[in-house]
Order: C-alpha cells, then structure tokens, then sequence
C-alpha cells in the first residue's frame, strides 16, 4: 500500500466489497433467471481500478465507461437499486429498462454513458473536455476503457486531439489483460500501454490495480494535471477474475493462470494492509462486509419487484419530446389496410 | 431584410454566422473548417469573426471528430461536425449510428445528442468513386438521425438554422454541385416548417419526387413536358427525416402518377423506399406502378462523359413521364 496521510484506505475498501459485492449477486440475478439476457461482464478483479480512479474525481467531473463498468459506476456513487434494475430491463432502472447492463448512464452522477462498442465512448470524453475548457467550467472528463481498446484507432485519435488541444481529459486503461478471449500479448507486440500514451505527449502512467492505494495516488496526479491543461493516461493492470460474460467458461487460459490471476486481489489486499495498519480489525470489517451484502442482497430483490416498462414506451426517447415519432408499424398497417 | 442575389455556399455560411452570433454554444469542428476556410469555403472567414476556439481545425480524425461533437454535444456545446465528403461516412458510422443516433433511447430519454453533422455528396466533379457517393440511405436506414437535403439557396439557409435548434442529431447532407448556385431571396421571408416538403412547381398529371440536387432537374423536365401539355408537379422533400409523406401522398392521390427520383444508387435506396411508401398509401389511385429513377448500381466513375451518365437526367425523366402517360 502507498503511504500518504489522507489515503482515504477504509473508504476505497467499502467501494472496493461494494463493487464485488454487487457483482456476484448479478450473477446470482442471471442464475435465477432475472437479469436481461446474458451479457453481464463482471468487473471482480478490477476494483483497485474503478474505487482508486473514482475517489479521485470531484463531483463536477464527468466519465465514460465501457461494457465492464458497473464497478465503475458504483465507485462513482451509483445507486445498486437503480442499476439492479436496469440490469434485469425494468423501469426503474437508470436508463428505464432500454440500456441494460452495457448502457448504464446517469448524467446527475456525471456518467456520459457505458458503451457496448470497444472504444465507443472514448471520443465523447474528449468532446466534453472541449466543452468543460470553452465553458470554463473547470471540470475533467475521463474515458475508462478495457485493454482491448488499446487496439483501436479511435484510442489514439482522441489521444492525439486531447494532446493537441491541452484538453482536460484523462484516458484510463484498465487491463485486465484479456479482450475476450485474447490476452494482451497475442493482441500486441509491445504490451507497455504508457509508453504509447507518453509519445502521443499525454501525462502517462502504468499502475498495479492490485493495490488501490497506488491508483488513487496516481489518478490523483493525473487528474489534476489535467486539470490544469495536460491529459493524461493510466494503465491499471489488474487481472479479470471471471469469463468475459456469464456464458464463458474461459477456455483460453488454463486453471494455473486464473488461479496466480485471482491472487492478485485488490480487495485482500486492502484488507489485510487495514489490518496491519492497524485502521480496523477482522471484526470491524467482517461487519462492513455483513452490512454490505445486507445492501446488495437487496438489490436482487428489488430487480425481480421492479416493473418491466410498459410497451407504450417503447417509441419514446429515440427522439426528443414534442418531436416528430416514428410511426409504430403496427398502427401504419391498420392505417393502410383501413383504406384498401 | 431585402432581397438579396446569394449562393448556395454563401447561404450556408450566413446560416452558421448568424446561428453562431445568436448562440454561443456553437461550434464548428472538423478538418480545414478554420483557417482553409472548408474544402469547399462554405466556412471561408467565419474564423476572423468567431476565433479559433469556435472554428476548430482538427487533424485528420473522422472517428475522433464526430465523437468528440457526441460529447461535446452532451455537455453543453452545440457542435456541428464537418465532414468533408459523405463518403468518409464508413470511418464514422459508429460514432454517428450507435452513439449520436442511440444515446437518447439507449439512456432512457436521460439527454439527446444537439449536434449537426455538415457534409456534401454527389456527383458532378469528376471527383470518383469515393468523393462523389450519394449515402443519405445509410442515415435513413438508422432510426435516431434527422436528416436534411437543401435543394435551394433559402432551404441551405432555413434547414441549417433550424438544424441548429433541434435537440437531435442532425445529418445535413449538401449537394457539391449546387454550391455555386445562385438565387435572389430574402432570407427573412420564412420557408416552410421543417419536416415539410415544398410543391416547387404545381401540375396534375404526374408528380415527380426528388430531393437534393435532383429537384432541379426534376423541375427542368417538369418545364420541358410542360411545353408538350404536361403537367407535372415537382415535390422538394426538403428532410428525409422527417419523411413528409403527406405532401407526397395528397399529390399522387391526385396524379395517380409518380415517378421518383433520387441520385443515390438504385437498389434498396431512399427511393426504394419512397417507392413502397406510396405504393402502399397510394395504390388504388395509382394507375401505373410507381418509378424509380436513381443511380445507377455502380461506383461511380471519373471519365465525366461516364460520370454523367450515372444518374437521372432532365431527357430521362421527361421520356419516362411520356411513356408513363402513352404520351
């Protein structure tokens, strides 16, 4: 763990068993048959990265996510209910039940948006720099994206934009160092994602997300440094605990790995340098973690009551209120039959 | 205001410099729209006026360029992406189709995406194969997208600063060859409401359906029919989204005759579609099937006495009105 007198440890270990809490009760939500579909990536493994990057944010701050990112937004302060429910497609859900687990976005919490295309989101967070720099608003946007966009053109378009134009933008790799079923190194030829970063003239950093204490430390620096005019970058190595979605039984990589992988786990690491420290007991945080599956058994139950949305809903919002709709084919037959 | 003799180009540029005056949240980014003044100067000297900060040059970054305009647009800008041909619309159909066109429904009506992406397509420069398409199919076929197509010097002027008031994602495709035409108007004489097609010229015979570049020719066939006692009336969609199909139906209703002409290619393009739109809301006042006139189904080519012959023109159109009739 880093050593710094206001590292808010305890707090960064909360959001970090609040993130894995959630997520294995989303996958207990797809067992029982309540969560939409099967495309559920969960985020275990990367919770150093989201909990370390997001305290580090100030409220006015804004981010991109990608399709693993519910850890993220959890950090960000997200409300488990909420997201629960749009995970199983109900109205109650952040985006009412259309976005689902991959389109997670709320703009009170400055969430731009999860994104389902690799890279996706990632220019966004350049365009809200721009506007944060013209507006004068002081704020930063960060663009959190997997490994796998680090083979994206998109990526170093926007790096190279937020460079040029000294945007307040940080770019945030979290490498869990599997795209799919393709590790890194049979994605990339050179796997030192800063270094690629730093030739773009980003700020650029490579941190272990096994220790969250470090990415809070380095998301600090860089943010600020964006802040004042010089993107940055930061690389989380961390390590992908499960298959890419509930369906993958990871048969690209053999028990060993996975099981030096899981070794590598932000979340006991946390614990146990708290303990050490002395900043709590086995006690104390055997209740936080009782409290918080208390918290995050709930949400399960709150999904599966959740009402679906009603099928009149289904043609709002692909534009804007007052404007013209598409006409329902349905209705559109009646109207022609009507006339034959 | 008074009558005024402006171009295409000119037109357009007085529609970003008045919208840019009136909101400052406007922003022009895309390549050369700075200092170049636009690869074909419709943003030639808005810089001296509007600065940097507002005419922002950007590399060449399709991809990067549009998805910046998505973020900015959410966060308070009111961008309007350049792109300088329709047909680097493969390098940026992600960011147009799934992000712009999704992110209001996908986030549950939470925020639109304000932004206005410029660009031009058609033929009539020898330009080739892959600076001369005309794409405006792809964006009707992705729900979430408006879409305007200015015929007119006064449409180039109206449709761009309405396009700059909606709270949706605005595709305005521009016509390269109509840029240096010119007409005498005044722009504070309103035009029709956006999402409304124009009858541009009145007849009961047959109605010809165009939009873009093609509205001219349409209007020069209706002129020379004219001359042999036919009357065809000329309807200007203005927007392809919205579709006025209304205008469009009350016409052939009418006419009992349509001919449809688009100069994007032929197959299952915009007027495939407007085919099987008044076929089904028109069919028991049609009395002959309903015509495509489109582009041919092939790249297009350099050589201009090929090129030219790729898409409809005034003597096609006129032949097929005169068989149409048995005339």
């Amino acid at each position: 763990m880093n050593d710094r007198p206001n590292m808010p440890l305890p707090d960064l270990y909360r959001t970090m068993r609040r993130i894995r809490s959630f997520e294995e009760r989303v996958a207990e939500l797809y067992v029982r048959n309540g969560t939409a579909g099967s495309m559920l990536h969960l985020s275990i493994g990367e919770e150093g990265a989201a909990a370390g990057v997001c305290a580090a944010l100030r409220p006015d701050d804004s981010f991109t996510t990608h399709h693993r990112s519910h850890g993220i937004f959890l950090a960000r302060g997200a409300d488990p209910n909420r997201m629960m429910a749009e995970i199983a497609g109900k109205s109650d859900g952040y985006c009412r039940g259309k976005g689902g687990s991959m389109h997670i976005a709320d703009m009170a919490l400055g969430h731009l948006g999860a994104n389902a295309i690799v890279g996706g989101g990632i220019p966004h967070a350049v365009g809200a720099g721009l506007s944060y720099r013209r507006l004068g608003s002081g704020a930063v946007s960060v663009a959190f994206f997997g490994d796998g966009a680090m083979q994206q053109g998109v990526l170093y378009e926007s790096m190279n934009m937020a460079a040029l134009w000294q945007l307040p933008v940080l770019f945030v790799c979290v490498n869990n160092q599997y795209g799919m079923g393709t590790r890194i190194d049979r994605a990339a030829a050179r796997t030192d994602f800063a270094e690629r970063a730093e030739v773009f003239g980003l700020a650029a950093m490579n941190v272990d997300g096994e220790n969250v204490g470090a990415v809070f430390t380095a998301a600090e620096a860089l943010i600020a440094s964006a802040r004042a005019g010089r993107p940055g970058f930061l690389c989380v190595s961390c390590f992908r605990f499960y298959g890419h979605g509930r369906m993958d039984k990871s048969p690209y990589r053999s028990a060993e790995e996975e099981e030096a992988g899981r070794r590598r786990d932000p979340l006991l690491t946390a614990r146990n340098a708290l303990i050490e420290r002395g900043l709590a007991t086995t006690a104390e945080l055997d209740a936080v973690d009782a409290e918080i599956a208390n918290e995050m058994d709930a949400t399960i139950e709150f999904a599966i009551a959740a009402e679906p949305p009603p099928l009149s809903a289904m043609f709002d919002d692909v534009y804007a209120p007052g404007e013209v709709r598409p006409e329902p084919m349905r209705m559109r037959l009646e109207r022609i039959l009507a006339c034959t | 205001m008074a009558m005024q003799e402006l171009t295409y180009r000119e037109a357009l540029r007085q529609a970003l410099a008045d919208a840019m005056t009136e909101d400052n949240r406007i922003v022009v980014i895309g390549e050369e729209v700075g200092i170049y003044g636009g690869a074909y100067g419709v943003t030639r000297g808005l810089i001296d006026r509007f600065g940097a900060e507002r005419l922002v040059d950007t590399p060449i970054s399709e991809p990067a360029i549009v998805g910046a305009a998505v973020g900015a647009a959410m966060t308070g800008l009111r961008p309007v992406a350049e792109l300088m041909y329709v047909d680097f619309l493969g390098l940026v159909l992600d960011q147009l189709a799934n992000q712009a066109a999704k992110i209001r429904y996908m986030f549950g009506g939470q925020i639109g995406v304000p932004l206005v992406l410029r660009t031009q397509g058609g033929t009539g420069r020898s330009a080739g194969a892959q600076h001369s398409q005309s794409l405006e199919g792809w964006v009707m076929h992705t729900p979430g997208l408006r879409l305007a197509m200015p015929a007119t010097v006064a449409d180039a002027y109206h449709l761009l600063r309405h396009s700059l008031t909606l709270p949706d994602p605005v595709v305005f495709i521009e016509h390269k060859a109509l840029y240096t035409r010119k007409e005498a108007v005044d722009l504070a004489v309103p035009v029709l409401p956006w999402g409304r097609a124009a009858i541009r010229c009145a007849g009961s015979d047959v109605t010809l359906v165009a939009y873009s570049r093609m509205v001219s020719v349409a209007e020069r066939a209706a002129e020379a029919l004219s001359n042999e006692g036919i009357e065809a009336e000329v309807i200007d969609l203005r927007t392809l989204n919205p579709l006025d199909m209304e205008t469009v139906a009350k016409s052939v209703i009418r006419t009992g005759h349509a001919v449809v002409v688009s100069e994007a290619c032929l197959t299952a393009g915009p007027a495939a579609e407007l085919v099987a739109r008044i076929t089904e809301e028109c069919f028991d006042f049609l009395e002959d099937p309903v015509l495509r006139l489109a582009a041919e189904d092939i790249p297009v080519p350099v050589s201009p006495a090929l090129e030219v012959a790729t898409i409809p023109t005034v003597s096609l159109i006129q032949d097929t009105v005169r068989r149409m009739l048995n005339r």
